[in-house]
């Protein structure tokens, strides 16, 4: 094991965390919409989010990276290969995020609504200032642990050519024959991130347990 | 649409195949993997040290790293260690070991929901402590953890997609290979997708039902 070989892999690390980043980003925003949806009182709304959230989850990851990056790509859209994996990831963090928000929001008191409205609160300012915060902190720790599996998920990126972790492990071990080592590095460098994700998830958990009362 | 449909019916054989071969390695890792995993969480909870030391290990590993390295360490590290694995001996390996890893926290969760009176019980009547695993434990935690190991038997199909980049002639791999040469990537995945979501969906369902029928009868 040599420090190049440590170093080579090292420079994978931000590919790794942009592309987590990203999807992760892109999936706990558009899971909202999808949440609100799964629980409306619109029969076809339902179907939709419905159809929509088993779809996602029933179709492996690097399937539905390969559907947007060569699918889309080939003549449909251009499309970069950070742009497909950030996309498809994105939109299966998506399904999996409303589903979160939709167990935690029946872990909200029924009583919180039923106080805003006799506060006659306007039904933006219900959502926004009582149910949000308690959303947040409810659903914090399912969040987390999934953002540290989506960070191992990320690892798709490299069959399609980001420069991540995986990726500079792969060429390495192929342009050296140490595949022992270098692939052990990649795994160490993965273990090593969601380490401290895990460990600041459960730290804000505590923090906003004490601060939020449920 | 005619188009499309010739074209799926001339490449469904060979998508087929593929799908035979993600189904047999997903199969031989979770018979490998469920008993590794009940191994583990007995591992996990001995009180001999090194047992205990050596199964966090393996548990934290298989959790913490992507299946995709561990895949790409089976079948391109070891054989620098002097062990060369087929592309399939390698899925197998690195599947294992990720289900061992995961259904050992599943089967643990289970076996901690044994009432800890039954385990009296059983010290109370004499019986020794392997007795009470296998008789009294095991039987009850199993039955537990029974549809979230069902539920990741699907994901596990759905991470066998992965030795797609270890060339084992899978579903994805064969998908992949047929849209390279044709140039028809969209149609082809399209079709993948839904042979993958034709066997999960209705797993995902079945599990949410068996949850719901074994829900009732212990509480």
């Amino acid at each position: 094991m040599t420090a190049d070989m440590f170093l080579g892999v090292a420079t994978g690390i931000p590919w790794t965390l942009a592309v987590t980043a990203a999807a992760f980003v892109l999936g706990a925003a558009l899971g909202l919409p999808l949440c609100a949806m799964r629980l409306s009182n619109v029969a076809l709304l339902r179907v939709i989010a419905l159809v929509y959230i088993i779809l996602f989850r029933s179709v492996p990851p690097l399937l539905w990276v390969f559907v947007f990056f060569f699918g889309l790509g080939s003549g449909y859209l251009p499309i970069s290969a950070f742009e497909g994996v950030v996309l498809g990831l994105g939109l299966i963090t998506a399904a999996n995020m409303a589903e979160i928000y939709r167990g935690a929001l029946s872990a909200i008191h029924a009583g919180q609504w039923e106080a805003s409205e006799a506060l006659a609160l306007p039904s933006y300012s219900t959502y926004l200032d009582i149910i949000a915060p308690q959303l947040l902190r409810v659903s914090l720790p399912s969040s987390a642990s999934y953002a540290v599996g989506l960070l191992k998920d990320s690892a798709i990126a490299s069959t399609i050519g980001v420069t991540d972790i995986s990726f500079n492990a792969n060429y390495i071990a192929k342009s050296t024959y140490q595949g022992l080592p270098v692939f052990a590095i990649a795994a160490l460098f993965y273990i090593m991130i969601s380490l401290p994700v895990a460990a600041l998830a459960r730290a804000a958990d505590q923090k906003l347990r004490a601060r939020v009362a449920l | 649409m005619n188009d499309l449909l010739s074209f799926w019916l001339d490449s469904l054989p060979a998508l087929l195949d593929g799908l035979t071969v993600s189904l047999e390695v997903t199969g031989v890792a979770l018979a490998i993997g469920f008993p590794l995993g009940l191994l583990l969480a007995l591992g996990v909870q001995s009180k001999a040290r090194s047992l205990n030391l050596i199964s966090l290990c393996v548990v934290e590993i298989g959790r913490g790293a992507p299946a995709l390295v561990v895949l790409q360490f089976a079948y391109f590290g070891l054989p620098q260690a002097g062990l060369t694995l087929s592309s399939f001996a390698a899925a197998v390996f690195a599947l294992a070991w990720n289900t061992g890893a995961y259904t050992s926290e599943i089967i643990r969760a289970g076996l901690e929901s044994v009432p800890i009176g039954e385990i009296e019980a059983s010290s109370a009547m004499g019986m020794m402590r392997v007795d009470t695993l296998r008789f009294v434990i095991i039987p009850q935690g199993l039955r537990v953890a029974a549809p979230a190991l069902l539920g990741f038997a699907t994901q596990m199909l759905q991470a066998s997609s992965l030795c797609f980049a270890i060339a084992l002639p899978e579903l994805t791999s064969n998908a992949y290979v047929i849209g390279t040469n044709t140039f028809r990537y969209m149609e082809i995945l399209s079709l993948a997708g839904i042979l993958y979501a034709a066997i999960c969906v209705p797993a995902t369902i079945a599990v949410g039902v068996l949850e719901q029928r074994l829900g009732k009868h212990t509480r």
